[in-house]
């Protein structure tokens, strides 16, 4: 009952509602669950609300951990 | 699309595969249950299984909401709408979901009553502005992940007056099923599965925290690693508890660390606290009656409870005597060892929500594994 | 001699009773409607029946009824929709389409305005495409009784000589086409409906087909099969095939043409595109030597710039259709039992 995707936060609006964008495809969405929201922030959506910030830095961590493991891979295969 | 698809590439899906290749004990089977469905919706689509050695088992989980559902609860919704002039609203995972005698909530529209599909509970809240004369009744269902948007609409209802909104709670606790899967619950004792570690939920982690798994490794000495549902993330996931299983840990790790916290979402947790309190136990489909494992409504928002506005009339709950639902969902059996499995049981006529829920097991298998016989020949290693 | 006092009230004006009763407000609005924009020999002679005659060959005949709701959806309406729609069917069958019929079932009370906007649309449709709307049909329903306008079309085609495009016709070894992106319609439709509030910039891409078909069929006289994946999508349509033919498909999803906001608007929904209808594309199954000669033909085509071969036929008794995924594992496409729902799960 998970289905949650990441978007990015293109516009504030009231009433505790945002709008946010992936790939052209504009969704308003609640911010009621989550404090301190931004334009340009990347965030968790799950019907209809933010759950959660998306962080960037730990993104990116996790990317490099599978770049990191694959040159490992590529150098130790028997 | 962005923190999406570099989460999919396949040059380090292959890396991936190699490295549990390497790792993986060729002398062992490693049972790995993915507990979200999410995840095995992810699994079944990406066909993660053929990246994985044989030995490497994954074994799905009960963490479909809409497959633990029991067939009374799907009566009891059938009824609402049916035996009420009330407008149901419901996530689109439950309008095909059969109750007992084939009777479900598309089912019960084509025969007039008022059920209409919404994507999110702030849709629901709109019917009920809109329809000031009618009771608006929303459907909620689903773990920690869904519980707060439903917290949040109770809030919102309130604080604009909305006297005509109410829902029929049925939201469920992850570490509660955890326990039974592991049968703390059961009187028979350890149960007929042996789950070697768990691939923990990523947005049920993202409100819920790292905390709650701790119980696990700690007093079950089972591995938790909560991953992201991109099929790498999933990957890694499986690496990680391979390691662990190898180095006999039993630690909570977070690969999803881009959206879980060890604290998670504070201030959703204090929403669900606030609006809903446990029921002493809740019947689980497949796991029977689960102490501490559900929600409802606090009596300071009782008015918002569907069950106390409504009362309805339902016989008792009735499934089908051959329905393997309960086996499966444990991770017992596998879709194919269900007799009704492809012969009565099938899409076009669901015997039980595992094969409805396009994440149940069945359905899953069904849907995307079919063509894979020879892996579900053996039964529990 | 017609008596008629006053023109339509097109502006204002909205569907009533005595529009579906036979009498004279129905012969104004056929007059000053329907005649009018699909303004043709056969249409002119106003008999009840068209009589016309068709040129040497097999003849293939075919009818689809809309509902299209909403009404009008970015990209189109349910009036061209319906000519689409029909003239695809008929040249799915090989067939070269040449007269429609066009019946409308209106509700009491929906706008002359937008009746007026459909008809327009259904005329220009069938202008490009080539065909004619010879004959048609009105009737209105009370108030409640329909969803504002439900259209039928019938068309009648004829199909060269050596031409046999059949679902059957698939073998092992053949390859799998289509001309573009998969899933437009369906998320543009889904756009405008209520309950799912998203906004795109996807259009619909309802469009005729036959002058793509036509070129195809000169190119690659030994087409196998051709049918247009409308509700249900890819899937839907690969699997009935695939049945009919008693063979299995293989699909790669790299090679499969999305725009990246259907991809988005899927993701955002818990959809399948695979499962999305669409309204201006084919799937074509050739012999694997005529494949690149028939991709060449069709991206030279402007309603098939984007074409791609994205899979194979294959032996299979058990008549499945899979597709490679993109990380190199393989899933099901299965036939599903009724729509698809968007997944919250």
């Amino acid at each position: 009952m998970c289905l949650a995707i990441p978007a990015k936060v293109v516009k504030l609006r009231d009433d505790g509602l945002a709008d946010i964008e992936l790939e052209g495809v504009v969704k308003e969405v609640s911010l009621d669950l989550v404090d301190d929201v931004c334009v340009g922030d990347y965030v968790i959506v799950h019907v209809g609300y933010v759950l959660a910030k998306l962080d960037v830095d730990e993104a990116e961590r996790t990317l490099a951990l599978f770049a990191e493991l694959s040159d490992s891979v590529q150098g130790g295969v028997a | 699309m962005k923190y999406i698809e570099e989460f999919r590439d396949p040059e380090l899906a292959k890396n991936l595969s190699q490295s549990i290749l390497q790792e993986a004990d060729p002398d062992r089977t490693y049972r790995l249950m993915e507990f979200c469905g999410g995840h095995t919706h992810a699994i079944a689509r990406y066909g993660v299984e053929d990246l994985l050695p044989k030995n490497v088992r994954m074994i799905h989980g009960p963490g479909c909401p809409v497959c633990v559902l029991p067939v009374g609860r799907v009566d009891e919704a059938v009824a609402l709408a049916t035996q009420h002039d009330v407008i149901l609203c419901t996530y689109a995972d439950l309008m095909r979901v059969p109750g007992s005698k084939y009777e479900s909530l598309i089912k019960a529209r084509s025969k007039g009553a008022d059920v209409r599909m919404v994507y999110s509970t702030l849709d629901a809240l709109k019917i009920a502005e809109d329809n000031p004369d009618r009771d608006v009744v929303f459907f909620a269902i689903g773990f920690e992940t869904t519980t707060p948007p439903t917290a949040a609409a109770i809030k919102q209802a309130e604080s604009r007056g909305l006297k005509n909104f109410s829902i029929y709670c049925n939201h469920v606790l992850t570490p509660a099923a955890m326990r039974a899967i592991l049968g703390v619950y059961s009187d028979a004792g350890a149960p007929n599965v042996i789950i070697d570690g768990f691939v923990g939920p990523a947005h049920v982690s993202a409100v819920i925290g790292t905390q709650p798994y701790e119980e696990f490794t700690r007093d079950y000495k089972k591995p938790v690693v909560i991953a992201g549902f991109e099929p790498l993330d999933v990957m890694q996931a499986v690496l990680q508890l391979i390691r662990q299983v190898n180095e006999g840990r039993a630690e909570v790790e977070n690969e999803y660390a881009r959206a879980v916290t060890p604290q998670g979402n504070v201030k959703a947790q204090a929403m669900m606290d606030e609006v809903f309190e446990l029921r002493d136990a809740f019947e689980w489909r497949g796991l029977g009656s689960v102490p501490v494992s559900a929600l409802k409504l606090r009596p300071a928002y009782s008015a918002f409870d569907a069950e106390l506005r409504f009362s309805v009339q339902v016989a008792p709950p009735v499934e089908h005597k051959s329905c393997a639902c309960g086996d499966i969902l444990r991770g017992e059996k596998v879709p194919t060892e269900c007799k009704l499995f492809g012969t009565v049981c099938t899409p076009d006529n669901p015997m039980g929500a595992c094969m409805v829920s396009s994440e149940g097991a069945c359905a899953a298998h069904w849907t995307y594994g079919r063509f894979r016989e020879d892996e579900f020949v053996e039964k529990s290693a | 001699m017609k008596q008629i006092s006053r023109p339509l009230d097109l502006k204002n004006g909205r569907v009533d009773m005595s529009f579906g009763a036979g009498g004279r407000a129905m012969a104004q609005l056929i007059q000053e409607l329907f005649v009018v924009h699909f303004d043709n020999d056969i249409l002119n002679q106003e008999h009840d029946a068209a009589m016309f005659e068709l040129p040497p060959g097999r003849i293939v005949m075919s009818t689809d009824t809309f509902v299209v709701s909403p009404v009008f959806f970015p990209g189109g309406n349910i009036g061209s929709l319906a000519v689409h729609g029909t003239v695809n069917d008929l040249a799915m069958g090989g067939g070269v389409p040449k007269y429609l019929t066009a019946g409308f079932i209106l509700e009491e009370g929906f706008p002359l305005a937008d009746l007026a906007i459909i008809v327009k649309s259904m005329a220009e449709a069938a202008l490009e495409a080539g065909v004619s709307i010879v004959t048609g049909d009105t009737k209105v329903v009370e108030k409640g009784k329909g969803d504002g306008i439900f259209i039928n079309t019938a068309g009648v085609g004829v199909v060269p000589d050596g031409v046999e495009v059949c679902g059957n016709r698939a073998r092992p070894g053949d390859v799998v086409l289509v001309n573009g992106t998969l899933g437009d319609h369906g998320v543009a439709v889904m756009s405008k409906r209520e309950n799912l509030s998203f906004s795109t910039d996807i259009l619909s891409d309802s469009q005729a087909l036959n002058d793509l078909v036509a070129a195809m069929l000169t190119s690659v006289p030994g087409m196998r099969v051709l049918r247009d994946p409308t509700r249900g999508g890819l899937a839907a349509t690969l699997n009935e095939i695939a049945h009919q033919s008693g063979v299995g498909v293989e699909l790669d999803e790299v090679h499969l043409p999305l725009k990246a906001e259907v991809k988005s608007a899927c993701e955002l929904l818990g959809l399948d595109p695979l499962y999305v209808a669409n309204e201006g594309k084919l799937i074509a199954i050739c012999p694997p030597e005529d494949a690149q000669r028939l991709l060449a033909v069709m991206q030279a085509h402007p309603k098939g710039s984007e074409a791609a071969i994205v899979g194979q036929v294959l032996d299979d008794p058990r008549c499945f259709v899979r597709m490679k995924t993109q990380l190199g594992g393989t899933r099901m496409v299965d036939w599903l039992a009724g729509e698809q729902l968007p997944r919250i799960c």
